[in-house]
């Protein structure tokens, strides 16, 4: 009672401040510091009386959010008329600004060109309510399907493998017998006796884990080999199904330890023999194990990683390395430690620097061979822009060297020869979209040259396609790739072209910005997939740190590819100093009617808006400037200023005719030819 | 009654703020709503207007208004009369009295001449009422029982800056009061406290009452904390007027248990500190229901506290209630069915189309009969229930509900589903192979040979066969949904107002009933059809019949929202659960309320009788399910394990089981049959109320089932006691 004793309550009141803003907008300039005071107090009592009544809609509604249709019942029991036009579903889209140290929390209204909307195809109709009737629990124990959590929710795998010692399920420890009725029930299996050994225990001073048999039932123990057979079988379909199912399927933790075993033992036989096409259904597997978010892998990274290290940096994985593509399987393994980085590597088991230590080591050793080689670096690569700048930069000079030794001179093996060829294509891939991003636009040969030796006039070129791509990507339609990436109070929308099966949908969103991104990324992902991407427009919205006072403005519109004109408009604008926020909607050009599924008129918009600095803005409202026509097409480098209000956007428009220059981008301050709005 | 001019409804409603028709307020005032409602009546109207009269009378007699007093007495003859029909028993006994007592100390404090208090324990008992009333100034005040008046109660002038002080010398007395006596002392915390804080804040001690407020706030009991989040957003007298929690605390007295012993030594401490202000408020605001014998331990107040009006008086939960089934006609002959039909045709409204009525008898009489045939076949295959034979639960996910679905049941052969949904719609299943058909046009019907056999079947029209009908005619969020035993008819409530009843064989809304001005949250069909019971933000439950455009029964008592509303078995009781903590038992046929449960901690939303009609189940917003014996009046049973609302609650045919489903996504199975077995029930418990949970939660806890994400709305047990669920699935 005492913890409990301790609820505190404050009575919260708006700012007074917020009154005099509601006044000033309607027109009521002067307002007495009083009058504000009993306002705020009557306002602030009226909401939240209005508030504990749309609670209870919420309640009644069975509901655990408020929405605001919730509020709208309130006031229509309080006999006031609701607002009208508030009526998201999800979240209540307030956009958040602030600068001059005032904060503003605003509705926004964007300005809706009527044509887009009349021309824009119907969304689809969204899914009618149905009924699905499945088994909740079959006489007492529940069925492990997937329309049931799965049996051992992560948490309690997790508190199994870290905390053996302390039962399952708190509440527990008490009555034994009651264990079985309740969820654990259904395979519980060997566990049963680990929970019940602790009471024997107590009271002893050393406390050990007790030994448990760990057994499968029947038909675990054949889906176990149904899976695995399938998996290394041949026939393509099952194996899909196969996977399909390791990567979904809720109840599979109890087989975990199994399949891991399989894996590693499976890697050691078939590297000894080379059986590329093995290997690579195993790395299937590992991919499949990842991907099911209802496993507890931690307690098995240490067998898979051995495993998948094997597939990327062992000097020969097939039986004829000149001609099978195990470059292929390096990529794909490489891709996956990265994987296992990302999702396992804490301060405590350092997964990430061991793995990069030993990357790192048996590509610094001379005697190396080319597989191996590449395998190290493919897997540097994947682990980041970071990693990149930081170990391979620094040798491009030196590797450069090697691999012009091998192929200009004479013709020793054509193994190594075609190995330092894939290195070298690899160094290409990886580090031009590095460099573009770290040196300043004017790319020199003779400056690469100088800098990274032999490789540099490649790099030159590659870096310049790597802008140009970039440049183009960031008016592609990907749907599935979105990344925010930010430093700090700059937001960038940054697109990487990533490509294949890699984490669809991955998207990082720093939490100071939350709200404006996730309400862009939410709009996006409940409208339902739709053949084709009508027009969007997103309005990102942060407050630069740059000493700059002048406002960034960048609009860009991309037409249909029919018409092939592109237009973007770099377009920085001083502002009055009033004015905080602009709001700036580039009309864009109708196109004519194309072949694309888009139909007519698909256009793009992108707004940028940043904000001035501290002490600039007002908090004022928003205002909105005259509209800015596209004005040049000219390619733009990508801005590599973390001053920059937007660097990069994503877009949906089916991608452009090819060949046709694309840009985007926005300058650093000062460095473009601003244009001041009138 | 007559001297108590029935003042226009509207002082009631705070103005400007509210403009809608007036919210029927009836605890507070019962004397008013009474006329309106002659079979509505409150259990604690009768006795406490007798008082009143008693004290008027009084008052008359010494103003020496002698016509006024023949008059008034005149009028109260002819109420007398009235009011001994609906029998309001021991109304001289020392509660009674005490009403009286501190119903004069309130007249006495609003009158304007007497701003002296009364000094300390004049009207502490029956025999001082005499003395206690000489000082009445005026009566005028009481004559306008509306807000200001309630609130002018208020009107006494103690210094602010002592509020304090008093209030922490009196925590610092119980703090220090042997252990036996502090945990019912302590009680009085909450009800002192907020009346302290509301005098501050009427008589415009802002700061005074905002420092207060810090100060003592976090010792109250955390599950005061909803209403304590509303007093701590009022801190102006005007927003007192209109909110409608202020109201509550204010028009109905906070009721307290407290030993003989305990009250004594409160009494004594109370006087020798002359402690006025306290005493005041102890007098006018809190009514104190003493009871001889050992004081009660902390953990039996705790189980019986945390309604908004404290715990229920004794004598609200003494009337017997005869919770015996009723005898079940014979049914086992599918052809002598003379009785039956009569019982039948009385559970159909009178709307019903008039082709149905020329529909040959003898298909008629099929129908229920073949109904019941089954009912009895389904039994005979009836799965014994156990803690060692658990049910299946088959659960029912609406998918792609947006969030939807407001209300779900299941007709008691689960062959239908019906879903309340947010968008105004109910949309009824058919989980059966057997399709939704409509009745065909009236053109259609007259082509139809009618003395066929199979006229049923030939009424229908197979082109709208489909296995979903949606029925559009609410314009509010759905609330509640309830078919009838015949599964002729459909009731659904909503946030519009209105209840509507709904044909499952047109699949058209036959009547709208209107009678709740606000949204009305839940509606049952009786066992046996044709009445049914609503429940809604107004306060009341009512009863109507489904011919009758108006409620037959107002079941008013309730200070805050009727959220649910279950029939007995036998059709002769309602329970209501409220958001104001409280479940009341409602007698049918007179309309009293005859019982009263307190103990939960949150608003109550979810109710259900067992199938025996002992035994009541339910559950609240704080995730805790509560069992009451109906014949005694008394919590037996709490069950602990729910973490969030609890939505739905059900017995299993026989009552072996009980199932709860909440909004933290899980079904919970108890062993009830073990909950009942040892029920202290002897006469002492059963004299006192004091009641000793066993906590054994654990135990009685047969089955914890997760879903995915999906809270648990409805539970229905088959007639083969099969479970089946219902809810909406709601991703993250």
């Amino acid at each position: 009672m005492a913890e409990e004793k301790k609820l505190k309550l404050s009575n919260t009141v708006l700012p007074s401040e917020s009154m005099k803003v509601v006044a000033e907008s309607m027109g009521i300039a002067q307002i007495q510091e009083e009058t504000c005071q009993l306002l705020t107090d009557e306002v602030s009592y009226r909401i939240k009386e209005i508030a504990q009544d749309a609670l209870k809609f919420m309640h009644m509604g069975k509901r655990q959010k408020l929405t605001t249709s919730d509020i709208d019942y309130a006031l229509k029991l309080k006999n006031v008329e609701p607002l009208y036009g508030f009526h998201a579903q999800e979240f209540i889209p307030f956009r958040f600004a602030s600068g001059g140290g005032r904060e503003l929390y605003f509705y926004e209204e964007k300005e809706v060109d009527l044509s887009d909307i009349i021309n824009t195809p119907l969304p689809r109709v969204p899914l009618d309510v149905c009924l699905k009737a499945h088994w909740l629990s079959i006489e007492g124990c529940q069925p492990a399907i997937p329309e049931n959590p799965p049996p051992a929710p992560k948490e309690q795998q997790k508190a199994e493998a870290t905390e053996p010692l302390k039962s399952a399920k708190p509440g527990q420890e008490e009555d034994g017998p009651l264990k079985g009725k309740g969820q654990g029930a259904a395979p519980a299996d060997g566990k049963g006796k680990e929970k019940k050994a602790p009471p024997l225990l107590e009271g002893a001073p050393l406390r050990l884990k007790p030994r448990s048999i760990h057994e499968l039932s029947v038909e675990q123990q054949l889906y176990y080999k149904e899976i695995t057979e399938a998996c290394v079988g041949s026939c393509e379909a099952k194996r899909a199904e196969a996977l399909q199912s390791i990567a979904t399927d809720p109840g599979l933790y109890q087989m975990l330890p199994r399949f891991s075993t399989f894996i590693s033992e499976g890697v050691r036989v078939n590297v000894v023999q080379n059986n590329l096409a093995l290997l690579i259904y195993l790395m299937r597997m590992v991919k499949a194990l990842m991907d099911n978010p209802t496993l507890y892998l931690e307690k098995y990274v240490h067998e898979l990683i051995p495993a998948v290290m094997t597939c990327i940096v062992s000097r020969q994985l097939c039986l004829r390395p000149d001609v099978d593509n195990h470059w292929a399987l390096r990529d794909f393994a490489a891709r996956l430690v990265a994987q296992i980085c990302k999702h396992f590597s804490t301060t405590t088991n350092n997964i990430q620097s061991r793995i990069t230590k030993t990357f790192t080591k048996s590509w610094v050793d001379e005697k190396t061979p080319w597989t191996t080689r590449y395998g190290s670096i493919a897997g540097l690569a994947e682990l980041g822009h970071d990693v990149i700048k930081t170990l391979i930069l620094p040798r491009l000079q030196q590797e450069g060297e090697r691999i012009r030794s091998v192929l200009d001179g004479p013709v020793l093996s054509n193994i190594d020869r075609i190995g330092a060829d894939h290195v070298q294509s690899l160094l290409l891939k990886h580090c031009a979209p590095v460099l573009a991003k770290l040196h300043p636009p004017p790319d020199n040969q003779d400056a690469y040259r100088a800098e990274f030796g032999s490789l540099g006039p490649l790099l030159c070129s590659h870096v310049v396609k790597a802008r140009a791509q970039a440049a183009l990507q960031a008016q592609q339609v990907n749907r599935t790739t979105l990344t925010i990436t930010q430093p700090r109070p700059t937001l960038t929308l940054s697109q990487a072209p990533q490509p294949g099966p890699r984490t669809p949908g991955l998207l990082k969103v720093p939490g100071s910005i939350a709200l404006p991104v996730q309400t862009l990324v939410s709009a996006r992902a409940a409208a339902p997939p739709q053949p084709s991407p009508p027009p969007t427009k997103f309005i990102v919205m942060s407050s630069s740190s740059s000493a700059s006072s002048t406002q960034q403005v960048l609009s860009l519109s991309t037409s249909a590819p029919g018409s092939g004109s592109t237009t973007t408009s770099p377009v920085t604008t001083t502002v009055p100093s009033v004015q905080p926020i602009v709001k700036l909607v580039s009309t864009a050009t109708t196109t004519p009617p194309s072949t694309a599924p888009t139909g007519p008129g698909s256009v793009q918009k992108y707004i940028v808006v940043s904000l001035p600095p501290a002490g600039e803005g007002k908090g004022g409202p928003p205002s909105h400037p005259s509209p800015v026509p596209p004005s040049s097409s000219s390619p733009s480098p990508l801005g590599g200023s973390a001053l920059c209000g937007g660097k990069q956007e994503t877009g949906d428009s089916p991608p452009p005719a090819p060949g046709t220059p694309k840009a985007n981008g926005s300058q650093p301050p000062g460095s473009g030819s601003p244009q001041p709005v009138p | 009654m007559a001297a108590l001019p029935e003042g226009p409804p509207t002082l009631l409603t705070p103005q400007g703020w509210r403009r809608r028709s007036p919210r029927w307020l009836s605890p507070p005032l019962p004397r008013r709503g009474r006329p309106r409602s002659p079979t509505a009546a409150s259990e604690a109207g009768a006795p406490h207007d007798r008082q009143t009269l008693l004290a008027v009378l009084q008052f008359l007699r010494q103003s020496n208004l002698r016509e006024a007093e023949e008059a008034l007495r005149r009028e109260a003859r002819l109420l007398e009369e009235a009011v001994a029909g609906s029998g309001a028993p021991g109304e001289v006994d020392g509660a009674g009295t005490e009403a009286a007592s501190a119903l004069l100390s309130r007249v006495t404090a609003s009158a304007p001449g007497s701003t002296a208090p009364d000094p300390p324990g004049t009207g502490a008992s029956g025999a001082t009422i005499v003395s206690g009333s000489t000082s009445v100034g005026n009566v005028a005040v009481e004559d306008q029982p509306d807000v200001s008046a309630v609130l002018s109660a208020y009107n006494q002038q103690g210094d602010p800056t002592m509020y304090e002080e008093y209030y922490s010398g009196l925590k610092h007395f119980i703090e220090c009061s042997l252990d036996c006596h502090r945990a019912e002392l302590s009680q009085l915390f909450y009800p002192l406290f907020v009346h302290m804080y509301l005098e501050l804040v009427y008589n415009q001690h802002e700061n005074e009452a905002k420092s207060f407020f810090e100060k003592f706030h976090g010792d109250q009991e955390c599950y005061y904390q909803d209403d304590l989040r509303v007093l701590s957003s009022l801190t102006k007298k005007e927003h007192m007027k209109g909110n409608e929690t202020m109201l509550d605390f204010r028009t109905s007295k906070f009721v307290l248990r407290i030993s003989r012993d305990s009250y004594q030594l409160l009494k004594r401490h109370l006087q020798e500190k002359q402690n006025n202000q306290i005493w005041n408020i102890v007098q006018e605001h809190l009514y104190i229901d003493i009871f001889d014998g050992m004081p009660r331990s902390k953990q039996q107040i705790d189980a019986m506290v945390g309604s908004l009006a404290g715990e229920a008086k004794r004598e609200a939960n003494k009337s017997k209630v005869f919770f015996g089934l009723l005898k079940e006609p014979e049914i086992e002959v599918p052809l002598d069915d003379e009785d039956e039909e009569g019982e039948n045709e009385e559970g159909k409204p009178k709307k019903k189309k008039p082709k149905k009525d020329s529909i040959g008898s003898k298909s008629k009489k099929q129908d229920p009969n073949l109904d019941k045939i089954m009912n009895m076949k389904e039994t005979t295959k009836r799965v014994r229930l156990g803690p060692d034979c658990l049910p299946s639960i088959c659960f029912y996910t609406f998918l792609n509900a947006y969030q939807g679905l407001t209300a779900v049941d299941v007709t008691d052969d689960s062959s239908l589903i019906a879903g309340g949904f947010a968008d105004s719609t109910v949309r009824v299943w058919s989980v059966t192979p057997k399709k939704l058909r409509s009745v065909k046009q009236a053109s259609d019907l007259n082509l139809i040979d009618k003395e066929s056999d199979d006229v049923l079947e030939r009424i229908m029209d197979e082109k709208t066969a489909s296995e979903l009908k949606i029925l559009y005619g609410h314009s509010g969020p759905v609330y509640g949904a309830s078919f009838s035993p015949d599964r002729n008819y459909l009731l659904s409530s909503s946030e519009d107002g209105t209840v509507r009843l709904w044909s499952l064989q047109t699949f058209t809304c036959l009547v709208g009933y209107k009678g709740h001005n606000y949204p009305v949250w839940d509606t049952q069909f009786s066992p046996y059809g044709y009445y049914f019971v609503s429940g809604g933000h107004d306060r009341v439950a009512r009863l109507w019949a489904t011919d009758h455009y108006q409620p037959l029964r107002i079941f008013a008592g309730h200070l805050a929202d009727v959220n649910c509303t279950r029939f007995h078995p036998n059709s002769n009781y309602v329970a209501t659960g409220s958001a104001d903590r409280t479940v009341r038992l409602w007698d049918v046929l007179n309309g009293n309320c005859v019982r009263i449960f307190t103990g939960h901690k949150g608003p109550i939303h979810s109710l259900t009788f067992s199938p025996n009609g002992r035994f009541l189940a339910t559950g609240a917003t704080d995730g805790r399910v509560l069992l009451w014996d109906i014949g005694h009046g008394l919590m037996v049973g709490e069950l602990k394990g729910h973490t969030d609302t609890v939505c739905s609650l059900r017995f299993s045919r026989d009552g072996e089981i009980l199932a709860s489903g909440s909004m933290d996504n899980t079904v919970r199975l108890w062993d009830a049959i073990k909950a009942f077995e040892d029920l202290e029930t002897d006469d002492f418990t059963t004299a006192t109320g004091h009641i000793n949970l066993p906590e054994n939660s654990q135990e009685l806890l047969l089955g914890t089932y997760m879903t995915k994400s999906t809270p648990v709305v409805h539970l229905h047990f088959t007639r083969r006691n099969l479970v089946l669920a219902a809810g909406a699935y709601s991703p993250q």
